[in-house]
């Protein structure tokens, strides 16, 4: 595999081929964890290092996997990475793990991991689909990353926890915008990225 | 009675698993074009729902909850006590895509009919967070048996509901004049979003 290809294979499912914004793969995490930029952050690094290493040792052992049984390998290689993440979060900042509660979790049924396993790593050699996996993490977390930001920043007035823009409890001239702090407020955000995105590149745009 | 009644109308409309904690969006997404397939789905999730719960529930207290195992194994110092809930989530899902299975085998073979219809949609199941989620839920909730079957049941309903709901909604907007940029993927977001915020005023019920 040349140097090319493998690139784009890192750098294709940000925008290009975004998971969740043409994919229609693990939004339900995209929805929840995006109340603030550390939640996100976290919640990307995750992402990539599962689908990252799962893709890795799927595609390892994708010739040994007999094909009627491939749902359950995948499925157990997808929980004990989930697993050892969910761990040193616990050890490491019990706070955070608090906070994002059950969603750990659920990137065990995050349909990124596991549609990656099966569409690129059953068939790709490991090195490419190590880079598949984190350039398909990073597509995740961009939109993550992008919701994140303007909820924490016009819902709660802060970037990171520094405050940026002052509120008017605190003294200040900003009237925080309570929308912005329910979740539901990222599905109108992913929406508006979607349409964004879609007008930067009009072949992504769905014929009826 | 009353305390399960309650129960089941707060897991359906206030704490609704797909639009107020965002489970089995991949699917809801993406499985609501056409209301004759939402239902179809949504009463596979009923069942999977209603089944996949209680039966984590047993397993969890029974052998992973920290100190389950004690008695079993005679262990009395609290110091050495067993804590399994390390291993809950590659069991749940075991569980989970297990239970999918033998009903897909199940109906076959008495159902054949529902199995038809369900078809494609059984397999879909196992990876459909709004299972693992409630199951996740459940162990966080510390609830009982019979609460864990009212749990399942109901937010199995709350889900078919939201993704009848929308596509019904889906079908009646293809006579309206969308953006280009946003047809499709966009404006169902928008759309979910929405029905999301009609369903927060449900939030003011106490019971």
């Amino acid at each position: 595999m040349s140097d090319a290809s493998t690139k784009k294979v890192l750098t294709q499912p940000i925008v290009d081929n975004n998971p969740i914004a043409l994919q229609v793969l693990g939004i339900c995490s995209a929805l929840a964890v995006t109340s603030s930029m550390a939640n996100a952050l976290v919640m990307t690094l995750a992402v990539v290092l599962v689908t990252a290493f799962s893709n890795l040792f799927i595609s390892i052992i994708r010739n040994h996997i007999p094909s009627s049984v491939r749902i359950i390998v995948q499925m157990a290689i997808i929980a004990s990475l989930v697993i050892v993440v969910d761990q040193v979060l616990k050890a490491f900042s019990y706070q955070l793990s608090k906070e994002l509660s059950v969603f750990v979790g659920l990137i065990i049924t995050n349909c990124i991991v596991m549609g990656r396993a099966e569409a690129f790593a059953m068939k790709e050699k490991p090195v490419v689909s190590f880079m598949d996996g984190i350039g398909n993490g990073l597509g995740y977390g961009a939109i993550l990353m992008v919701v994140a930001f303007f909820r924490e920043l016009f819902g709660f007035g802060t970037f990171f926890g520094i405050e940026v823009l002052p509120l008017v409890q605190n003294d200040g001239w900003y009237q925080a915008n309570g929308l912005l702090v329910l979740p539901f407020s990222s599905f109108f955000i992913i929406g508006l990225v979607i349409w964004a995105i879609r007008q930067w590149k009009p072949e992504q745009v769905e014929k009826d | 009675m009353e305390h399960y009644l309650s129960l089941f109308i707060k897991t359906i409309f206030i704490e609704n698993i797909a639009l107020s904690f965002f489970l089995g969006m991949c699917t809801f997404l993406a499985v609501s074009k056409k209301v004759s397939t939402a239902m179809g789905l949504g009463v596979a999730v009923i069942v999977v729902l209603g089944i996949a719960v209680p039966a984590n529930q047993i397993i969890y207290q029974a052998i992973l909850a920290p100190g389950a195992l004690d008695s079993m194994m005679g262990i009395t110092d609290p110091t050495k006590s067993i804590d399994l809930s390390f291993l809950s989530f590659i069991t749940f899902i075991g569980v989970i895509a297990a239970l999918v299975q033998i009903l897909e085998m199940v109906l076959d073979k008495f159902f054949p009919a529902l199995y038809q219809a369900l078809g494609i949609f059984l397999p879909l199941i196992t990876v459909n967070c709004a299972i693992f989620g409630a199951v996740s839920f459940m162990v966080a909730k510390n609830l009982t048996l019979g609460e864990s079957v009212v749990y399942g049941i109901g937010s199995g309903v709350g889900w078919a509901l939201a993704i009848v709901l929308l596509a019904g909604l889906r079908e009646k907007m293809k006579y309206s004049d969308v953006p280009e940029g946003l047809k499709g993927l966009g404006i169902t977001f928008i759309t979910a979003g929405l029905m999301a915020f009609g369903f927060l005023s449900f939030g003011g019920i106490s019971l």
